[in-house]
């Protein structure tokens, strides 16, 4: 069952065209990893699908019903959430308030202004069942200032998690983390929901072919290739372009 | 159909002396970050020590030449002993720290010149008038006319052609590129800043024959020099001439036809203006 | 317990401090509200006013013209400043919130300037730069806010519950996500929350506590001139707020209390009120940016650990 459809998006600054023309699709369950030199049009498509950035041309479809037009708030609530390639937290709130404040943007009240937030035990502990899940539980208390990049990248999916999205976007997980820490952001990646639609961007080669159900090329703002990960690996332009000394 | 006429040339001489002030806030914004709420009490200043000028040496002329540099002198030491501890912090600190010393500027003027309204008298060359289109034109706002037109060309060369234009142009769209291809971006901020002080204070001087000089001028100057750039756009200078001859000519047309809303008429402009196009007219979606 | 002791002293403070100092600690109290009702836009919501002397300004007009354009008993007129200012800020923020940066900053300084000059303009219905003043004083059971000491209380009273329905915003999930807002927009409106009605309504209720104050400083003076909605006024609280401790609510309290003071013993020695207020901006802004809350609390932390 397809959960996000992108159909013929097209975004251009200027002469330069970040994406053309791009088609692709995300069913439940599926890890859909979009792969693509640096400049290619990645978190530019990211941003598009998430209404961080308005296309010029083409269409967002979440379960078939249109979304090119709605702000990100709306598409979040139903039930896109997304993480950041450059980390977005907030960085005076302890790993708990973050984790808790994606909860309550889906399960909680936020115009509620009589009630203690620390009086809804179904926010907190759902809060504390995510920081489980990405294994954050020990740092639940710490400023996100004071944690380590490695922590802040996992605590950026956890605060995408919190709200038990359908689709998830990941822009670049794993940028900037140790081969360490890579492997264990690899293993929760893993272990996440299954009904989770995931698109993904990925730049390590192992990581992508350990990962994907299926992978999308983008160079120059175009798909290249949209396949099962052996029928990309075989493609000779992706070979030529840009898998070339992978392999 | 004269009142026509003499309005229009009222509002382009108010227009224009908005024009002054907004382009200087402009290029500050654009170039450092900084919403200069200060920027009025550079006009004021200006206005307050050129009626010192011309009463020491009865000439309007000198009072013009003069005014501006220890504005200029003030504007620079505010930049290199505060402002530029403050790039790397929040921006709104750097409001505050303006807005802050527009009070110290405002307790300065009432104590050296006192809270009365001054009159400076326009220099004597242009007390006639000129009789044209069958109407009587005062000779001195033609003047005010023919000044700011001229300033905005010379702006506009100076942006455009020079190199120092090309620097100013590179800072406002990255300032850490600018450092990156080795200009020297500590000075030019400085230079910015303090030119940007010296028109308002050379404003200051202008408009003083006829919006009159005393402190309070200066909010009264800001205002709407700030409506001119949010509606222009901040840090763009065409945006800054556009848009003060839109409010300029706008806001004298409304109080001659219809008093009673006029005061209304720049704000509703720019409420307008800034719902169907959040950076202004001419201004960039930047960060 | 410091907190007890606060009320303890505020309680018997009119009868230590004599007339005067009742009258000073008055006035503090109804500037701590209109600080912190600032401290709810400026350091929980991220949102900066310029302009919130609008506020505070359309409480107390709406408070005096209640009473003596349409009659109606004092008690009710600060029912009608509370809601008028609610609608004001309604009106502003519904544009203010829609834009960020510098041109939120100008909108709001604006519409404040606005109403500045509606005030002064509409002499009829103002006063204009005379301002209106004799208006009726609030009594209750015979007791009269003509009475000082009762005043000080009104005023005390107001300031607890100031206190308390804003300590309960904040943290209330409301308040959670203002500061969610405040940290980092982008992540809130990926996150689904709707960043532009949270912020409607922190403007709406920071509106609302600002016209109390408004309210409550008309009747203290029994007068009320454009001044109330000044460009100067906005500022002021701008500085009680930085001075006392951006996002800490109690901090302005003190902020405005600290700058009542100051004002009493400069203006008492010195004409130059207005550059030490700007020298002080200045050196907050410079050197002191957690305030005199932050400071203390620093301080304390300190004293604890060793
Ligand atoms: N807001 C923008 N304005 C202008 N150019 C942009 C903007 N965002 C991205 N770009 C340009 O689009 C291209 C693609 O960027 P991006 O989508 O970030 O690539 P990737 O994530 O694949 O590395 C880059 O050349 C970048 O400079
Ligand atoms: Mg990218």
């Amino acid at each position: 069952m397809t959960l996000l459809r992108v159909e013929s998006l097209q975004k251009s600054f200027g002469s330069l065209n970040v994406t053309r023309d791009v088609t692709l699709d995300v069913g439940a369950g599926e890890k859909h990893v979009i792969i693509g030199p640096n400049g290619a049009g990645k978190t530019s498509l990211i941003n598009q699908i998430g209404g961080q950035m308005t296309p010029d041309g083409g269409r967002v479809m979440i379960d078939g019903s249109d979304v090119t037009r709605l702000a990100p708030e709306q598409r979040a609530r139903l039930g896109l959430a997304r993480t950041f390639q450059k980390n977005t937290l907030f960085q005076r709130l302890s790993v708990f308030e973050n984790v808790r404040l994606g909860v309550q943007a889906r399960f909680g009240n936020s115009f509620d202004l009589a009630q203690r937030a620390a009086a809804r035990t179904d926010v907190n502990a759902r809060a504390r069942d995510v920081l489980d899940l990405l294994r954050l539980t020990a740092l639940a208390e710490r400023r996100v200032a004071s944690i380590s990049y490695g922590d802040q990248r996992q605590l950026e999916i956890a605060v995408a998690l919190a709200g038990d999205p359908r689709i998830l976007l990941l822009d670049e997980p794993t940028s900037g983390l140790s081969p360490v820490e890579t492997r264990q952001l690899i293993e929760i990646i893993r272990a996440l929901p299954s009904h989770l639609g995931i698109l993904m961007i990925e730049h390590d080669m192992e990581v992508v072919f350990s990962l994907a159900d299926r992978i999308t090329v983008l160079y120059y703002g175009e798909v290249l290739a949209s396949d099962k990960p052996d029928v990309v690996a075989a493609n000779e332009r992706v070979r030529d372009v840009y898998l070339g000394a992978s392999f | 159909m004269d009142l026509f006429v003499s309005q229009l040339l009222n509002g382009l001489v108010y227009g224009l002396l908005l024009f002054l002030l907004a382009s200087g806030l402009s290029l500050i914004f654009g170039l450092m970050g900084v919403v200069n709420l200060a920027h009025g009490s550079f006009f004021m200043l200006g206005a307050f020590i050129g009626l010192s000028v011309v009463s020491y040496t009865g000439s309007f002329w000198w009072a013009l030449v003069l005014a501006p540099i220890p504005v200029a002198i003030a504007a620079a030491a505010i930049e290199i002993l505060l402002l530029r501890h403050l790039y790397k912090r929040d921006k709104v600190d750097m409001v505050l720290l303006t807005f802050g010393l527009s009070f110290v500027f405002t307790d300065l003027v009432e104590w050296g010149w006192g809270k009365d309204t001054f009159s400076l008298s326009e220099p004597a060359s242009l007390e006639e008038s000129l009789e044209f289109l069958g109407g009587y034109f005062p000779q001195y706002r033609l003047a005010i006319v023919v000044f700011g037109l001229a300033v905005a060309l010379l702006l506009w060369l100076l942006i455009e052609k020079t190199r120092i234009g090309a620097m100013v142009r590179a800072g406002i769209d990255d300032t850490r590129t600018a450092m990156g291809i080795g200009l020297n971006v500590p000075l030019l901020l400085t230079t910015t800043f303090a030119s940007g002080a010296a028109l308002a204070g050379m404003a200051g001087v202008v408009a003083g024959p006829i919006l009159g000089v005393y402190s309070g001028v200066d909010v009264e100057v800001l205002i709407p020099a700030f409506i001119v750039i949010v509606i222009g756009g901040m840090g763009s200078l065409k945006g800054a001439f556009v848009g003060s001859l839109l409010i300029g000519i706008a806001d004298t047309f409304g109080k001659a036809y219809m008093p009673e809303a006029s005061m209304f008429l720049i704000y509703a402009a720019m409420i307008v203006i800034l719902l169907a196009r959040p950076h202004g007219l001419f201004g960039q979606a930047a960060s | 317990m410091g907190e007890f002791v606060f009320f303890l002293l505020a309680l018997a403070w009119p009868f230590l401090a004599g007339s005067y100092g009742t009258g000073l600690i008055t006035e503090a109290l109804i500037f701590a509200i209109a600080a912190m009702s600032l401290d709810l836009l400026m350091g929980y919501s991220g949102l900066v006013s310029f302009g919130h002397a609008a506020f505070f300004g359309v409480g107390a007009y709406a408070l005096a013209l209640s009473g003596m354009k349409l009659g109606l008993n004092p008690w009710l007129g600060i029912l009608v400043a509370v809601m008028t200012s609610a609608l004001a800020a309604l009106i502003i923020g519904y544009f203010c919130v829609r834009v960020s940066g510098v041109a939120f900053i100008m909108l709001t300084l604006a519409f404040a300037q606005l109403l500045y000059s509606a005030a002064v303009k509409w002499r009829g219905i103002t006063g204009g730069s005379d301002g209106i003043g004799g208006f009726d004083r609030p009594q209750i059971a015979g007791l009269s806010l003509n009475d000082p000491i009762y005043m000080y209380f009104a005023c005390l009273l107001g300031f607890v519950l100031s206190l308390w329905l804003l300590r309960r915003i904040i943290n209330s999930q409301f308040g959670h996500a203002l500061v969610g807002l405040r940290e980092n927009e982008t992540r809130m409106r990926a996150l689904g929350f709707s960043t532009d009605r949270l912020k409607l309504c922190a403007f709406v209720l920071s509106g609302a506590f600002a016209g109390f104050a408004g309210a409550l400083y008309a009747i203290y003076n029994s007068f009320i001139s454009p001044d109330a909605l000044s460009f100067a006024q906005s500022g002021m609280f701008l500085l009680m707020v930085v001075l006392g401790g951006v996002g800490s609510l109690l901090g302005p309290a003190i902020g405005a209390a600290i700058f009542l003071l100051m004002k009493q013993f400069v203006s008492s020695h010195t004409e130059h009120w207005l550059a030490i207020v700007g020298i002080i901006f200045v050196c907050c802004v410079m050197f002191f940016r957690s305030g005199v809350y932050g400071f203390l609390k620093q301080w304390l932390e300190r004293g604890a650990r060793t």
